[in-house]
């Protein structure tokens, strides 16, 4: 008597007719809706783009930097190199740069570049260039771009000569992937802690909310110095690197074991949670058969906006010196060349890894905020 | 009321107690026991010391006893206000911590509280207008900037202030005073230039803060404004104008208020860094100093009585919040 | 203005002439613009309410019901937008309440004391911070010009008179102090503390307790009698209609079905979609083994219905090429009872 219009879906097993839009929206899976709302919301999806686009590039850095970011070229404290189209003679050409050379007021002793108009550079793509092993797998020495007879800085040279547009794009390997191996520490630690707190309640969750609370209000940086200041200054930068991960998982799972325990909380008093209890199923199964998929898109969007802090954190250690050491590179310690006023205000090329910073952060920001909308899908 | 007060006090306590023993445990970390390092340091300094000095400060450290028993003697001596020696790497002096701290902690609390008003006074109003004129320019204006400011690191926000003070006004915003009033005793134009050379401070601290908030108050309001009492009351003929200032903006509050305790270490631990780009005399370079030295006592001095600090403000604003909303008042009344 | 004038003045702008009209809806619309499409919640209701008289609005959760009384108090949330006209008799004066600012003065002095309302969710009814006297006060504050001592004294008259007992303490509480039946009596006394000549009752024993859901209805009543005033009631529940009131509206889908007196609609229900409404009531007397019916489907969502009746897609007797043609129109079947199917026609 009732039911005509979704019959087909069951019954003999032969669909009658294509479902309409709207009753794809009713069986749609939880991730088909969300996706589809995120693929809605511009902002969160071009900035999930930019993102994936971004970690490509730094997971493949070797072929697209000119130089190895530890090598060090005759131009000190560079300004970026300009890329001319338009020669002397004032016709088209593909890009170009000048040979420079380094001019030194007697006066002031301040470094200033001249291009010299008579060397004409063309810019070449997959030119040869320093050979590196590619992801330690084969040798190559192709890069994406570079010039023949002098030498290219996009973004300039630090005070060793060293390109820092190499440099930038090596560090966003560290920078890029400290915030992403953090995340998963804390999460690991927040969701054990923070499941046990909400799925057994009572004391134990009284005890682990207050402990949360604590480490929530203790003032995080100076904790973050003193404990990466322990790091033995002896331990490679692969050690250096684990522990500073861990220093800052350390101090910030416990945002996430609360939104965790929050979320189980509420879970837990829903029907279909009694249903399968009522049903005879275990804590355990209760716990990850039908809690944990019921707030996973909740807590990935938790998990996308605990990346930024975890950037932002590795930046300012590394830039107080405290956090990963050369001859590693992260966007924290090529900042460190820009400690005070006066070297931003001649050397201003040396805060460009700082903009990567905070790119990298809105992105990850946008893209949680695209999430968490997504995340939502019936609203 | 009072059960509600006397609940939270013992959480402070207890949150004190637990800080003091991760401090205890960040003093341990380096290797080497810190006598060791403090001979070493002393030694490179010039001065050698005689075997009853060393004998003294064993006794003195307890470091011939099991750790727990050293953590007694620290923890006791903390109470009473005996907070070790530096070794000397403050401005290269060996001198009790409590002696620097004396000298940097008032600027760094007065910073923090600015700061922590700065973020109120900025953050609440815009809060409540990006709420009330949701998806209008001025909602995305203020939104833009919150991503902006949540996105800079605070130590690259103080370089770009002082950077843009110092090219297009040609003022050096560095330090805490003028030369000129650094050794002057204190008056009202010293107090003055002193707030003159807060103002980027507290403008960096305060952003972080300010952008968090502004978002926690204008998503809280936007759920309070669709709220049934709200429509009840608006069925009532409130004026609009009141309805928002009454109920809505009065409840959100709560959360600005207990969020106190998640700004207030943000602003404490940025002060750090700001201190030490901004060369201000405060606890931050004095802990980076401290920490580069493996000077532990001095750092785990500053940890600690930061740390105090921050759980003691988290006290206020439970007490503060209690005042604000009735149903914690009320609490032993419904939990009887 | 004068009674006459107002009488003669109506006509024109096509104001009810009837004395006893207090209210009277005539195509009122309100459509929310979404990014979706146009959500039209209420496409083109009219009835009337008379003097003391109940009017019940009858329909299932998404028919409009809810939007309808809302629309007449302007409250409607963003981005509703309300057409048409919504006519109040005020001091024999005639307001079309459809064409006032929605949060301008004179909406503002309509709500409240001409116009009351009470909501389903009694738990949310009230802002948890403020005492529920303060929030009946604030009914009469904003209306008069009394001094607090007296909206006071007048807030513990009214909660005595909705039956709280210990009116003078229960003013100070605050709303998690008191139950669920007693928050409901509170927002009823909020509601009627400055005398309205119209209660809309939107759902309001929905969340209580079948015991209690009768004490209020009885309340109601009472109330009604003592002060003089209509209610317009909102439900799903067609008992409670059949309990309360003299006239009703059945809603489907944004738009009247059927209207007219509780007696000749209970007593001879015409619309398809009323006849499956009361064949799902469960009666005394039904034989062993045969099943209550219910209506085949969900009410479709108004977003940019198709220009056919509502019900089409969901009724047994539908007419293939006069359903689907056009909206039917209203008829009137016999004296006061008005039916929108091409049944009819």
């Amino acid at each position: 008597m009732a039911t005509t219009s979704l019959e087909p879906t069951t019954g003999s097993g032969v669909s009658i007719r294509e479902f309409t839009e709207e009753e794809q929206y009713y069986v749609a899976s939880q991730w088909q809706l969300m996706w589809r709302k995120f693929r809605r919301h511009r902002l969160g999806y071009a900035s999930g783009v930019l993102l994936v686009l971004g970690y490509f590039f730094a997971i493949t850095y070797d072929f697209w930097i000119p130089y190895d970011f530890t090598d060090r070229h005759d131009k000190l404290s560079s300004p970026p190199t300009r890329i001319h189209v338009i020669d002397a003679n004032g016709t088209w050409q593909m890009p170009f740069v000048y040979g420079t050379q380094a001019i030194v007021d007697p006066q002031t002793f301040k470094r200033t570049f001249e291009e010299d108009p008579e060397q004409v550079h063309p810019i070449g793509l997959f030119t040869q260039g320093a050979p590196y092993k590619f992801w330690g797998l084969f040798e190559w020495d192709r890069h994406f771009f570079g010039v023949e007879g002098t030498t290219i800085h996009m973004f300039g040279t630090d005070d060793l000569g060293r390109d820092v547009f190499s440099r930038t794009l090596s560090a966003a390997r560290i920078s890029l992937s400290i915030g992403f191996v953090g995340v998963v520490l804390s999460f690991v630690l927040g969701i054990i802690i923070g499941g046990i707190s909400g799925y057994f309640g009572g004391t134990v969750d009284l005890l682990i909310q207050r402990f949360i609370e604590f480490v929530i209000s203790v003032p995080t940086i100076p904790l973050w110095m003193s404990l990466s200041a322990a790091v033995p200054i002896t331990w490679s930068p692969l050690q250096t690197y684990f522990a500073i991960t861990v220093v800052l998982s350390v101090v910030s799972w416990a945002g996430l074991a609360r939104v965790v325990r929050g979320k189980i909380l509420e879970l837990r008093e829903n029907d279909y949670v009694m249903a399968a209890r009522v049903a005879g199923a275990g804590n355990m199964r209760v716990l990850f058969d039908h809690l944990v998929p019921g707030f996973m898109s909740y807590l990935i969007v938790h998990l996308t906006l605990a990346v930024p802090s975890m950037i932002i954190a590795e930046t300012t250690l590394s830039f107080l010196r405290l956090g990963i050491r050369a001859p590693a590179v992260s966007w924290g310690t090529l900042m460190q060349d820009a400690q005070n006023v006066s070297t931003i205000a001649v050397f201003p090329w040396l805060m460009i890894p700082g903009v990567f910073v905070i790119i990298a952060v809105m992105l990850f920001n946008f893209l949680g905020d695209g999430l968490r909308d997504a995340a939502d899908p019936y609203r | 009321m009072r059960a509600y007060l006397v609940r939270r006090f013992l959480f402070m306590v207890v949150g004190w107690w637990l800080l003091s023993v991760v401090v205890f445990i960040v003093i341990q970390l380096p290797p080497g026991d810190f006598l060791t390092n403090y001979i070493a340091g002393q030694e490179q300094a010039g001065t050698f010391l005689e075997r009853e000095e060393i004998e003294a400060l064993k006794l003195y450290y307890g470091l011939d006893r099991t750790p727990i028993e050293q953590y007694l003697f620290w923890a006791g001596r903390f109470v009473i206000g005996d907070l070790g020696r530096s070794f000397g790497s403050w401005r290269a002096a060996e001198q009790p911590v409590t002696k620097i701290l004396a000298e940097v902690l008032p600027f760094t609390i007065i910073l923090s509280t600015l700061a922590l008003i700065f973020t109120y006074v900025v953050a609440i109003p815009i809060g409540i207008y990006s709420a009330t004129h949701q998806y209008r320019p001025g909602d995305y204006f203020f939104t833009a900037v919150g991503f902006i400011g949540l996105a800079v690191p605070n130590f690259m926000l103080a370089l770009l202030l002082m950077f843009m003070l110092f090219r297009y006004f040609g003022i050096t915003a560095g330090g805490l005073f003028a030369p000129e009033y650094a050794l002057a005793p204190w008056s009202v134009d010293k107090v003055l230039d002193m707030l003159k050379h807060l103002i980027v401070p507290v403008v960096v601290l305060g952003t972080a803060g300010t952008a968090g908030t502004m978002r926690v108050m204008r998503g809280v309001l936007l759920d309070e404004l669709g709220k049934q009492y709200v429509i009840t009351a608006r069925a009532r003929g409130v004026s609009e104008r009141r309805l928002l200032f009454k109920y809505p903006v009065r409840l959100a509050l709560n959360p600005i208020v207990s969020g106190t305790a998640y700004i207030l270490p943000g602003i404490f631990g940025g002060n750090a860094i700001v201190a030490i780009v901004l060369s201000l005399p405060m606890t931050g370079p004095v802990l980076l100093t401290a920490l580069r030295a493996q000077d532990m006592f001095l750092a785990g001095s500053i940890v600690m009585v930061e740390g105090a600090l921050v759980i003691f403000g988290t006290f206020l604003s439970d007490i503060l919040l209690a005042l604000v909303d009735p149903r914690i008042r009320q609490e032993r009344a419904v939990a009887a | 203005m004068t009674e006459e004038q107002a009488a003669v003045a109506a006509p024109e702008s096509g104001a009810p002439t009837d004395e006893d009209v207090i209210l009277e809806l005539n195509d009122v619309r309100t459509y929310f613009e979404l990014e979706e499409g146009t959500l039209k919640a209420v496409d083109g209701v009219s009835f009337a309410i008379r003097r003391n008289e109940t009017l019940g609005i009858v329909g299932e959760s998404g028919c409009g019901k809810s939007v309808t009384g809302q629309s007449i108090l302007r409250i409607v949330p963003k981005p509703g937008d309300t057409q048409g006209n919504i006519w109040l008799r005020r001091n024999g004066e005639t307001v079309d309440l459809a064409s006032l600012h929605p949060s301008g003065r004179e909406i503002r002095d309509v709500r409240g004391r001409d116009i009351a309302m009470i909501f389903q969710e009694p738990m949310t009814a009230f802002s948890p911070v403020h005492s529920v006297g303060n929030q009946i006060m604030e009914a009469v504050l904003v209306h008069e010009s009394v001094s607090k001592q007296d909206a006071r004294t007048r807030a513990i008259e009214v909660l005595s008179q909705v039956g709280i007992p210990e009116a003078e303490r229960r003013v100070d509480a605050l709303p998690h102090e008191l139950s669920g039946g007693m928050r409901q009596r509170a927002m009823i006394a909020m509601a009627l503390v400055l005398r309205p000549k119209l209660l809309i009752a939107d759902e309001p024993t929905t969340a209580l307790d079948v015991t209690i859901q009768a004490q209020i209805l009885r309340l109601m009543q009472d109330l009604q009698k003592e002060m003089g005033m209509s209610i317009m009631f909102i439900t799903h529940n067609l008992g409670v209609i059949a309990n309360m009131a003299d006239q009703m509206v059945v809603m489907y889908l944004g738009r009247v079905v059927e209207q007219g007196s509780v007696e000749a609609i209970f007593g001879e229900p015409q619309h398809p979609y009323t006849q499956a409404l009361m064949e799902s009531i469960p009666r005394i007397g039904l034989t062993r083994g045969e099943r209550l019916s219910s209506i085949a489907g969900t009410v479709p969502v108004p977003l940019n219905p198709p220009e056919e009746c509502g019900f089409a897609s969901r009724c047994p007797k539908f007419i293939p090429g006069r359903c689907d043609a056009k909206v039917p129109d209203m008829i009137e079947t016999s004296p006061g009872h008005h039916v929108r199917c091409v049944l009819y026609e």
